[in-house]
C-alpha cells in the first residue's frame, strides 16, 4: 500500500476507532453491565460513574505507560546487560566513565546546561523588555519568535552558512569570518575584541554575585522553614559558587588580556576546540530565546501597574523598576523557563549531529548516546547514557511534580 | 509601561535601536539563507550573500574555450561567447592560472603553435589556429569580471525533483507529510478524552494521575528509543510508517493531556453541571459541549505537535529506517549536509524547502502557538 494511502486509513482507523472506542464502551457500560433501572438502579450509576473515568483514561495511559514509563525500567535494565545479552552489573557504566569522550560528552553538556538556559533567558527577558514598551513590538516579537518552528537540522545548515570558512586569498562568504577580516588590530579590535568580552565578563561576575547574594537573602528571610545546618550548608555551598565563578572569571580575563588574535586569518570556528561548543550553543540560543520571550513578556504584563505606579511615585528609575519591581514579581516564571530550556538543552541531538558530528571535542551526552546505539550496536553502553541524561532530568522531574501536587491540593 | 519610557525621549530612542539590533540579529541568519538558495553555485561561492544586489567584480572560474571551428582565410576558427547571458563586463583576463590578468580585453593573445586569441569586454571570443584543433587541448580562459546582480530559482527545482541523497526533496517532502499529519490528529482525540477524565471527573488516585502526567512530561524520549524498537519488532511491525505515528503518539501525550486539563479546568462549572441535570451522559457532554469548547487548546496542541513531528529527526532515523522512500527532509538534509556539504546552493534551497511548511504554519497560527506556550509549560 502506498504510504500516503496508508497515512489515510490510519487517520481513518485512528480517529474512527477512537470515537468507536469510547462510544462503545460507555454503551456497553450504561446499557448491558451496569444499566440505569430495574431493582439496583441507584448502585448501577454508582459503579457506573465509578469505572467510566478509567475508560476515558485507559488508551491514554495504556500508550504512556508503554511508550514512556515502561521503556525508563527497560532502558535501566538494558545499561545492566553487554553486547550480548549477558548480565554484567554496572560494568557498563565502569567502562563508559572511563571513556575520554564521555567525559568530554559531559564536560561539553555541563556548559551547554550552564549557558544556553542563561543566555535565552537574558536574551528572552531583554526582548520581552524592550518590545513591551514600543508600537512594533508584536512584529518585532513574532520576528524575534519566528526561530521556533525552524527544525534544529534546518537551523544548522543556517548557521553553517554563517560559519563558512574559506582561504584567505578569495572572497569569505560566511559572515562571521566575512566580520572577523575586518579586524585588523586597530582600535576597533580592541574595543570589540577585548574591552567589550572584558567588561562583559565583569558585569556576568558582578550579576553572579548578586543573584547569589539576592537568593542567600531570600532564603536568611524563610530560614523558620529550615533547619540550621540546611541553611549553613546553603550558604557554603553558594559561597563556593560565587568563589569557583570569581576564580573562572579572573581566569579568563587573564587570558583575554593575553590573547593575541590571529587577525586577517579566516578561522574554522568549528575546528576550534572549546570555542566551537559555544558556536553550536549560538543555535540553540537562537531557537529558544523566542519561547522564552514569549511566555516572560506574558509575565511581565502580569505584573501589577499599582507596585510600578508606587515605584514610579517614590522615584524609581527605569532600571530600578526592571529589576528591583518586575523581575523579583516574575521569579516564578523565570525559573519555568530556565528548567523548561534546561530539559531542551539536556536532549539536544540534531544540531550537534548535523554541525560536527561529536568532532573536535564537541560531543554532548545525546549524541554520544546515538553514537553508542546505532553506530557501534552497543545497546548496553547506549542504554548507560541514556541512564545518565534521565539522572541529569530527574531533580527538575521531582520539582514540576512535587509543584504540581502543590498545586492541586 | 508606556509612561516609564514616555518621559524620556533618549531612552526611547535607546530601546528602538536596541530592538532593531535584536530583531536583525534574529532574522539575517535566516535570511542569508534564503538569498543564498535564489544565487547560482558560482555566485555564492564568489561572494558573500550580503553582495548578491551590487554588481561584483570577481576572477571567475576558469572557462575553456569550446565550440566548432570554421575555416576561414587558411586559418581555423573559433568563434562564441564565454558567457551563458549577457550583461558581464570583463575587466582583465588571462590564459594561465598563474597570470589570470595578463591581457586586457580587446588583446590579443599569441599561445603555443601560433594559436591566438582574443576576448572582448562581453565575453566573445576568437580564437584562431593555422591547423585543425580537433586534437588540441583547447585554451582555458581566466577572467576577472563585474557581473550584474542574478537570481534564480533553478536550485529549487534541482532539488526538488532530482535525487541528490538517495532521492529528492520532493519525495522526502512527501513521506514527512506522512509522518506528521496522523502523528498530530492521533493524539489529540486520545489525549482529549483522558484529559476530560482528569479535569471533570470525580475518582480516587485523580492527582496522582496528573502528577504522573507531569512526570512523564520531562522524561527523555532518548531512553525510549531500544525498548520500543524492541516492542516494535516483537509485535511484528519493525521499522516503517505505523511504528512511527505509534512513537510519535506515545511521545507527544502528556503534553496534550496537561495542556487540554489546564484548558479544561477553566472552563465554567455551571455548563457540565446543567448538562449533567438535563441528563447528558458523560460522553455527550463531553462530544457536544467539552470539544468545541476546547477548540483554542486543542489548535495549539495541533500545531505544536505538528511542528515537532515536522522538525523531528532522531525519533524518525530511529523507527522509520532509513530507505529512500522513508527517509524525511531532517533526515535528507543531513545526509545532504555531509555528502554535498560545499554545495550550497543545493543545501540552502533543500534546507528552505523542508522549513517553509513550518514556517507558514507558524506566521498563520501564530495566536495558537503562543497561547499554548503559555498553558503548557509547567507553572
Amino acid at each position: 500500500m502506498h504510504p500516503a494511502l496508508q497515512a489515510f486509513v490510519v487517520i481513518l482507523v485512528g480517529v474512527g476507532g477512537c470515537v468507536g472506542y469510547f462510544y462503545a464502551s460507555n454503551l456497553v457500560l450504561d446499557k448491558i453491565l451496569f444499566p440505569a433501572r430495574g431493582p439496583h438502579a441507584g448502585r448501577n450509576i454508582n459503579r457506573a460513574s465509578a469505572i467510566r473515568p478509567w475508560l476515558f483514561l485507559f488508551p491514554a495511559l495504556a500508550l504512556l505507560c508503554l511508550y514512556l514509563a515502561y521503556p525508563v525500567f527497560a532502558t535501566a535494565w538494558l545499561s545492566l546487560h553487554g553486547r550480548s545479552g549477558q548480565f554484567v552489573g554496572g560494568a557498563n557504566y565502569i567502562a563508559m566513565f572511563g571513556e575520554p569522550k564521555f567525559a568530554e560528552s559531559l564536560k561539553n553538556n555541563m556548559l551547554w546546561l550552564v549557558v544556553v538556559p542563561a543566555a535565552s533567558t537574558a536574551f528572552g527577558l531583554l526582548a520581552a523588555q524592550l518590545t513591551d514598551r514600543i508600537k512594533w513590538g508584536n512584529i518585532a516579537k513574532s520576528l524575534i519568535f519566528m526561530p521556533m518552528a525552524i527544525s534544529f537540522v534546518g537551523a544548522s545548515v543556517i548557521f553553517k552558512l554563517i560559519y563558512d570558512a574559506r582561504d584567505a586569498e578569495v572572497a569569505q562568504i560566511g559572515l562571521l569570518n566575512a566580520l572577523w577580516l575586518k579586524f585588523d588590530g586597530g582600535p576597533g579590535s580592541f574595543l570589540f575584541l577585548k574591552l567589550l568580552p572584558f567588561l562583559l565578563v565583569i558585569a556576568f561576575v558582578v550579576l553572579a554575585v548578586a543573584l547569589a547574594g539576592y537568593a542567600a537573602q531570600a532564603v536568611a528571610q524563610t530560614r523558620k522553614d529550615f533547619n540550621g545546618r540546611l541553611l549553613a550548608g546553603g550558604i557554603v555551598f553558594a559561597l563556593l559558587v560565587v568563589l569557583y565563578a570569581i576564580w573562572g572569571a579572573v581566569g579568563s580575563l587573564w587570558g583575554l588580556v593575553m590573547w593575541a588574535p590571529p587577525f586577517g586569518q579566516p578561522q574554522n570556528w568549528l575546528q576550534l576546540p572549546f570555542w566551537n561548543n559555544f558556536f553550536l550553543m549560538a543555535v540553540l540560543v537562537w531557537i529558544q530565546t523566542g519561547f522564552a520571550m514569549v511566555i516572560l513578556s506574558a509575565a511581565l504584563r502580569g505584573v501589577p501597574e499599582d507596585t510600578i505606579e508606587a515605584a514610579i511615585i517614590d522615584g524609581a528609575n527605569p532600571f530600578q523598576i526592571f529589576f528591583k519591581i518586575k523581575v523579583p514579581q516574575i521569579m516564578g516564571t523565570i525559573v519555568v523557563v530556565w528548567t523548561t530550556i534546561t530539559i531542551t538543552v539536556l536532549k539536544v541531538f540534531d544540531i550537534v549531529l548535523a554541525m560536527t558530528n561529536g568532532q573536535w571535542e564537541t560531543q554532548v551526552l545525546a549524541n554520544y548516546m546515538y553514537d553508542k546505539l546505532f553506530r557501534s550496536l552497543d545497546w548496553g553502553m547506549g542504554s548507560a547514557s541514556a541512564m545518565i541524561i534521565m539522572l541529569l532530568v530527574t531533580p527538575i522531574l521531582v520539582w514540576n511534580v512535587w509543584n504540581v501536587r502543590k498545586e492541586m491540593k | 509601561m508606556d509612561n516609564i519610557a514616555g518621559k524620556k525621549p533618549a531612552l526611547l530612542w535607546a530601546v528602538h535601536i536596541s530592538v532593531v539590533a535584536l530583531v536583525l540579529l534574529w532574522v539575517v541568519p535566516t535570511f542569508g539563507l534564503l538569498v543564498s538558495s535564489f544565487r547560482t553555485g558560482d555566485q555564492i561561492v564568489s561572494s558573500g550573500w550580503w553582495q548578491a544586489l551590487s554588481t561584483q567584480e570577481t576572477q571567475q572560474p576558469a572557462i575553456r574555450v569550446a565550440g566548432d571551428e570554421v575555416e576561414k582565410d587558411g586559418a581555423f576558427v573559433i568563434e562564441g561567447n564565454l558567457y551563458e547571458t549577457t550583461g558581464t563586463t570583463i575587466s582583465r583576463w588571462g590564459t594561465s592560472s598563474r597570470e589570470p590578468e595578463a591581457y586586457a580585453p580587446g588583446e590579443t593573445a599569441s599561445l603555443d603553435d601560433g594559436v591566438t586569441l582574443t576576448v572582448q569586454p562581453d565575453g566573445a571570443y576568437v580564437l584562431s589556429s593555422p591547423a585543425t584543433t580537433a586534437e588540441m587541448r583547447l585554451p582555458r580562459v581566466f577572467t576577472t569580471a563585474s557581473s550584474p546582480p542574478e537570481f534564480t530559482v533553478n536550485n529549487y527545482s534541482n532539488v526538488i525533483a532530482s535525487p541528490m541523497a538517495g532521492q529528492s526533496i520532493g519525495q522526502a517532502f512527501l513521506n514527512t507529510l506522512t509522518v506528521a499529519i496522523p502523528a498530530t490528529i492521533i493524539p489529540i482525540l486520545v489525549a482529549a478524552f483522558a484529559a476530560y477524565a482528569l479535569a471533570w471527573m470525580e475518582f480516587p488516585g485523580r492527582a496522582l494521575l496528573v502528577a504522573f502526567i507531569v512526570g512523564l512530561l520531562v522524561v527523555p524520549l532518548q531512553l525510549a528509543l531500544i525498548p520500543l524498537l524492541q516492542f516494535h519488532n516483537w509485535i511484528g511491525i519493525g521499522k516503517g510508517y505505523l511504528g512511527i505515528w505509534m512513537a510519535h503518539t506515545g511521545f507527544g501525550l502528556p503534553l496534550a493531556i496537561y495542556l487540554l486539563r489546564n484548558y479544561m479546568v477553566g472552563l465554567p462549572r455551571d455548563i457540565i453541571e446543567n448538562a449533567r441535570v438535563d441528563g447528558a451522559t458523560d460522553f455527550q457532554i463531553f462530544v457536544r459541549i467539552i470539544l468545541p469548547l476546547s477548540f483554542p487548546a486543542l489548535a495549539s496542541f495541533a500545531i505544536f505537535q505538528f511542528l515537532w513531528t515536522w522538525n523531528d529527526l532522531l525519533v524518525a532515523l530511529v523507527f522509520l529506517g532509513t530507505g529512500n522512500d522513508q527517509q524525511v527532509l531532517t533526515g535528507n538534509l543531513v545526509n545532504l549536509m555531509g555528502s554535498r556539504g560545499g554545495d550550497w546552493e543545493i543545501l540552502s534551497a533543500s534546507a528552505f524547502v523542508s522549513i517553509a511548511v513550518p514556517l507558514l504554519v507558524f506566521f498563520s497560527m501564530q495566536r495558537f502557538l503562543v497561547r499554548g506556550l503559555l498553558a503548557g509549560s509547567v507553572k
